[in-house]
């Protein structure tokens, strides 16, 4: 399990994503990504690059594949029955869907958040974090546990709130706790890349103010993609804004263009992206 | 002037937000006055007896305290109270048999319990005569049920968790569907029929012989489809986030199932699962036919007839003398005492993996 091909292949990822420096960090590119449910084609043709240590946002109206997309960037789309890719995404130059790769490996690299919190609810907090690594049968000592809790709870801002009831359940948190939690628990397994997918949604302004702050500072060691329907929210914690939209009813969605954060909401390319920021549908 | 009016609008709003409503000692007025018109009648008219009396007594207390709701508060308010008045009644038709049911069994039961009747056999003592007791019995049945839960659960959890974690995929839908078939088809087969099958395949074919192990076979066929659906409808109610969430960070399917899911689902397994052995423990027919009677201790199940509380139960009853009789009642109150000790066991089992509060 540890000689998978999607770590061995691309060695500079394993690696770095366990030290302290993460030289050169990850970068997605996607190539001609379409992804179906059955029949139905969700989006199309899609062509993005994701940079390293930067904050990627996916905008757009509801239904235009944001979700798939992030979903197919660490193969959990083929969890839905019936569901299909085609096309490429290529993690620091290896295809996560080459025939050799094993999506377990790549879901440990590139990890992900949901829209609801999630932990689970037989387990306490202290368990949560570490369910990574129990569950996906690395064995380690008690003493390293305890570490690895520490560090991602300090890395989720939740450390200080949590420290004194780690025995509790999970499911006993509020919830902008339990999402950070749900964070804690995505970077316990130290991937390089976390995926996030509208993760403030279910969330009171408070809990999102925190979870912002929590982005800026994982920033730093990670490759992050957002899912967020909220423009501000978007304006605010990303480098690089990618907008989706369906063109014709019925039909996939597609990505309408991508560019820096700031270009994007003053001078978009394109009129549909004017038009959604300007709050004129979606 | 404008005070006035306002007191009018305060009135007007009090009145529109309050409503009349009955006084809170009217229930039990209208209980107290149907039950002395149903006594009353009881002496007076053909209509008696405990449970004519009742029906009459809750007729009554419905009729009157409906009509005088309806005057009083209104339709929505009397409706309101019948329906209470039904749901209360149902809830007693429900509870009183069982209670009754358990005093019976216990005021009757305890009459036979003595340190002797819970450790030694029938060996030697005659159906007509006090003494003896069930320790045979008990062994008989801890270790048939305890074999059929050993191959029940395990067999029956495994193939729960194949229909609902891999059930849904290509490739497993029609073995899945040909599986939930044959699994609702052994629902509807009946014990006795169940026994003969053990009988005629195991005892008779196989030259197994009549054995504590033979019923144990019967016994897991029967408990297998309960384990089943019981087990399957727990798994289903796990909700896919929870899935989800552990595939995300990297856990296999497989440890994700033995991890994940089942946990969140254990108080629930376990409950089906007790329902399952509860019910097992309970059959008479098929260990007749498979393990027969016996009056003396044979611990080794794989070798001659065995005895088991219903079994003993069965034939003291039919024995009906007073001394079997006793031990009969003695036996089936020992019997609700293993299975209620078994369920707990295992609901204490289940909270250190189960769904923490
Ligand atoms: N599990 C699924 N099965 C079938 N269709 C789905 C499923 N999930 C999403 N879709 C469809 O795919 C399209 C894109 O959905 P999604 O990626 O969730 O959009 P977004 O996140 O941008 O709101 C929608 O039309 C949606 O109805
Ligand atoms: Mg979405």
């Amino acid at each position: 399990m540890t000689t998978a091909p999607v770590q061995a292949a691309p060695a500079t990822v394993a690696r770095t994503a366990r030290t302290a420096d993460r030289q050169p960090g990850a970068r997605l590119v996607t190539r001609d990504l379409s992804a179906c449910y059955g029949g139905f084609v969700a989006v199309r043709d899609v062509n993005l690059v994701i940079e390293p240590r930067a904050v990627t946002a996916l905008i757009g109206p509801s239904g235009c594949g944001k979700s798939t997309v992030l979903r197919t960037l660490n193969r959990m789309h083929e969890v839905a029955p019936g569901a299909g890719v085609s096309g490429s995404v290529h993690l620091n130059g290896q295809d996560l869907y080459a025939p050799e790769v094993d999506p377990v490996n790549v879901r440990r690299t590139v990890g992900m958040v949901f829209q609801r919190p999630n932990p689970f609810p037989t387990m306490s907090v202290y368990e949560n974090v570490v369910a990574g690594l129990r569950l996906g049968g690395t064995r380690r000592r008690r003493r390293e546990h305890d570490d690895v809790v520490e560090e991602a709870l300090r890395g989720a801002h939740l450390w200080h709130e949590v420290k004194d009831r780690l025995r509790r359940p999970g499911a006993s948190l509020s919830g902008g706790q339990q999402q950070r939690l749900c964070i804690a628990r995505a970077i316990a397994v130290r991937p390089a890349v976390l995926l996030m997918d509208e993760p403030c949604s279910a969330l009171d302004p408070i809990s999102t103010l925190a979870i912002e702050q929590l982005l800026a500072s994982l920033r730093t060691d990670y490759t992050i993609v957002i899912v967020t329907h909220n423009m501000q929210q978007a304006a605010r914690v990303s480098d690089t804004t990618a907008f989706f939209n369906v063109t014709e009813p019925g039909g996939p969605g597609r990505l309408v263009e991508t560019g820096p954060t700031a270009r994007m909401f003053t001078a978009p390319a394109d009129p549909a992206t004017a038009d959604y920021l300007g709050g004129r549908f979606g | 002037m404008s005070r006035v009016e306002t007191y009018a609008t305060a009135a007007l709003v009090e009145d529109a937000l309050r409503g009349q409503r009955l006084p809170g000692w009217a229930a039990p007025a209208a209980a107290g006055l149907a039950v002395m018109t149903a006594l009353l009648l009881a002496v007076a008219t053909p209509v008696d007896g405990v449970a004519g009396t009742a029906v009459v007594a809750v007729l009554l207390f419905v009729g009157l305290q409906t009509a005088w709701s309806v005057r009083v508060e209104g339709r929505r308010h009397a409706v309101d109270r019948l329906a209470t008045t039904a749901v209360h009644a149902a809830f007693l038709a429900a509870v009183l048999p069982l209670l009754s049911v358990l005093v019976t069994l216990i005021a009757k039961g305890i009459r036979a319990m003595s340190g002797e009747f819970l450790t030694t056999s029938m060996r030697g003592v005659s159906p007509t005569s006090a003494g003896g007791g069930l320790y045979h019995a008990l062994i008989g049945t801890l270790e048939q049920v305890g074999i059929a839960v050993l191959l029940a659960i395990p067999l029956g959890v495994l193939a729960a968790i194949y229909l609902v974690e891999y059930g849904q995929h290509a490739g497993h839908r029609g073995f899945a569907r040909a599986v939930g078939f044959v699994v609702d088809v052994m629902t509807g087969v009946p014990s006795v029929v169940v026994g003969l099958f053990v009988y005629t395949a195991l005892v008779l074919t196989l030259g197994l012989g009549r054995s504590g192990l033979a019923a144990s076979v019967a016994l897991t066929i029967l408990m297998l489809p309960m384990v089943v659906r019981s087990c399957e409808e727990m798994l289903r109610v796990v909700p896919d986030e929870l899935r989800e969430a552990s595939y995300a960070l990297g856990v296999p399917r497989w440890r994700t199932i033995v991890r994940v899911v089942v946990p969140t689902a254990m108080g629930g397994i376990v409950t089906g699962a007790m329902l399952a052995v509860a019910r097992a423990a309970g059959e008479t027919a098929p260990l007749l036919l498979t393990t027969f009677l016996s009056k003396s201790v044979n611990a080794d199940p794989t070798n001659g007839p065995q005895a088991a509380l219903p079994t003993f139960l069965w034939d003291q009853i039919a024995s009906s003398t007073p001394a079997s009789v006793d031990r009969a009642w003695g036996a089936a109150l020992v019997l609700v005492l293993v299975v209620t000790a078994l369920y707990l066991t295992a609901r204490i089992l289940a909270r250190t993996t189960g769904v923490k509060r």
